[in-house]
């Protein structure tokens, strides 16, 4: 569904096109098509559907790619400023979502 | 005592394995409901380890997923007809995404669960399925570092498992992407709603004891009529931002939830008072304005949690401007509608 995109340029996400080899593994693991990779190098084309989640970071390996990965979650962040740390979907010992 | 689900046992070189059953019964149907409206939501698990499916030999599929039982009966569901085995790692009753996020869907417990296992003493081959969106928590290459199974991506729903074998063992764009169906985020507003537990009762009892308050003093009648007009309208605000927001998300102009949220408190709030649920006081209309408002509007930004495409970054910078205006509107809103007893405009 097209009518699902968040606000524009807010995102930390970050590639750099001298380490990437072309192993597409992040076309992969995006949740939203945001690379794809030409000429054996990844580029990000659609930065705003970016939603932090981290998982091209994780599986890069050539640790080509940065964000500041997290949960893009309004109680996970209240609950981070309440008990002063990272936002956290933990609400408890075991979790809420 | 068995779970119904175990329907015997697998003798392989590393023990008897527990055999699955790949169909619902009535009580996975029963609990499917009750876990969506979040009872029992944070307890319902399997136990983890491997699993067999079918009649799986030393060549078949190993497929990964997370203990929280809704997530392993969808799965189980989605291997009818197929012989694999299935890995279930502990991620503490927490589906795939949410647990790969928080670490317990990681490259760690999978590594931890293969060795538990035994894998390479089951399975010839050395890959391991494991859903694409546990590659939040999971690293491909560093599983394959750690214990010589390499990973491959399989596809965001388990429903469309079969599809991907037949693709030979390859996820289709199609299938690689997140979408968020009407269907979908409906089946998410139970737990919306079910959510903030006692405050559901807490808070409309102090407006129904409030709403007996008058200039003469106190007034049972004035609490129970004027205390149900209250309800009604805290009622339509929170189901106003709990679920209408959800249901048309992409329909709704403004891309921050709380706007959307706020947007749609107010539409409510404008078909009640064409009703006269807003009171005759203009002081109390103007109240609810802010009451509903602020309640809708927040509760649709909490919808940014369950939804799957908002960012931390992005969630950060509208909070910094809705929660304080939130808070603010329903200070506001309360102030004013207990004035609106004692004053006559």
């Amino acid at each position: 569904m097209n009518g699902l995109i968040y606000l524009s340029n807010v995102v930390t996400l970050d590639l750099d096109p001298e380490k990437c080899t072309g192993c597409r593994m992040c076309t992969i693991v995006c949740p939203h098509e945001v690379f794809v990779v030409e000429n054996r190098k990844a580029r990000i084309v659609q930065k705003d559907r970016c939603m932090e989640c981290g998982a091209c970071e994780k599986n890069c390996p050539d640790q080509a790619i940065s964000v500041r990965s997290g949960v893009g979650c309004a109680s996970g962040i209240i609950n981070g400023l309440l008990r002063g740390t990272e936002p956290t979907c933990d609400c408890g010992s075991s979790g809420c979502c | 005592m068995k779970p119904g689900y175990i329907t015997g046992h697998l003798d392989t070189p590393s023990g008897a394995i527990p055999l699955v059953s790949t169909t619902w019964r009535v009580k996975d149907i029963i609990d499917t409901i009750k876990v969506r409206w979040s009872v029992g939501r944070m307890n319902y698990r399997v136990q983890p380890g491997l699993y067999a499916v079918g009649s799986p030999r030393d060549s078949s599929p190993v497929f990964v997923t997370a203990n929280f039982k809704l997530t392993f009966d969808h799965v189980r569901r989605a291997l009818g007809g197929i012989d694999g085995w299935l890995l279930v790692l502990d991620t503490r009753g927490i589906n795939v995404w949410c647990a790969a996020g928080k670490g317990t869907f990681s490259t760690s417990e999978l590594a931890r669960q293969i060795g538990l296992a035994s894998l390479e003493k089951v399975v010839s081959h050395r890959k391991v399925i494991v859903p694409q969106l546990g590659a939040v928590g999971v690293s491909a290459h560093e599983v394959k570092q750690q214990t010589g199974f390499a990973v491959i991506y399989g596809p965001v729903l388990a429903a469309d498992i079969p599809a991907f074998i037949d693709a030979g063992y390859k996820a289709t764009r199609d299938m690689r992407k997140v979408k968020f169906p009407f269907s979908e985020r409906m089946k998410l507003v139970p737990v919306e709603l079910a959510n903030p537990g006692y405050y559901l009762l807490l808070v409309p009892a102090l407006f129904l004891l409030l709403s007996g308050l008058n200039r003469h003093g106190y007034s049972i009648d004035l609490a129970l009529s004027g205390g149900l007009r209250s309800l009604i309208n805290l009622l339509v605000a929170y189901v106003a931002g709990c679920a209408v927001t959800p249901a048309l998300l992409p329909w709704i102009p403004f891309r921050r939830f709380a706007l959307k949220g706020l947007a749609v408190g107010w539409c409510a709030a404008v078909l009640l008072s064409l009703f006269h649920l807003l009171g005759s006081n203009p002081l109390e209309a103007v109240s609810w304005f802010l009451i509903m408002g602020g309640l809708s509007s927040f509760t649709a930004m909490t919808f940014t949690g369950t939804s799957t495409f908002t960012s931390l970054s992005g969630v950060q910078k509208e909070m910094k401007t809705a929660l304080p205006v939130q808070i603010g509107m329903a200070a506001a809103g309360i102030l004013f509608w207990l004035f609106s007893k004692f004053i006559i405009l």
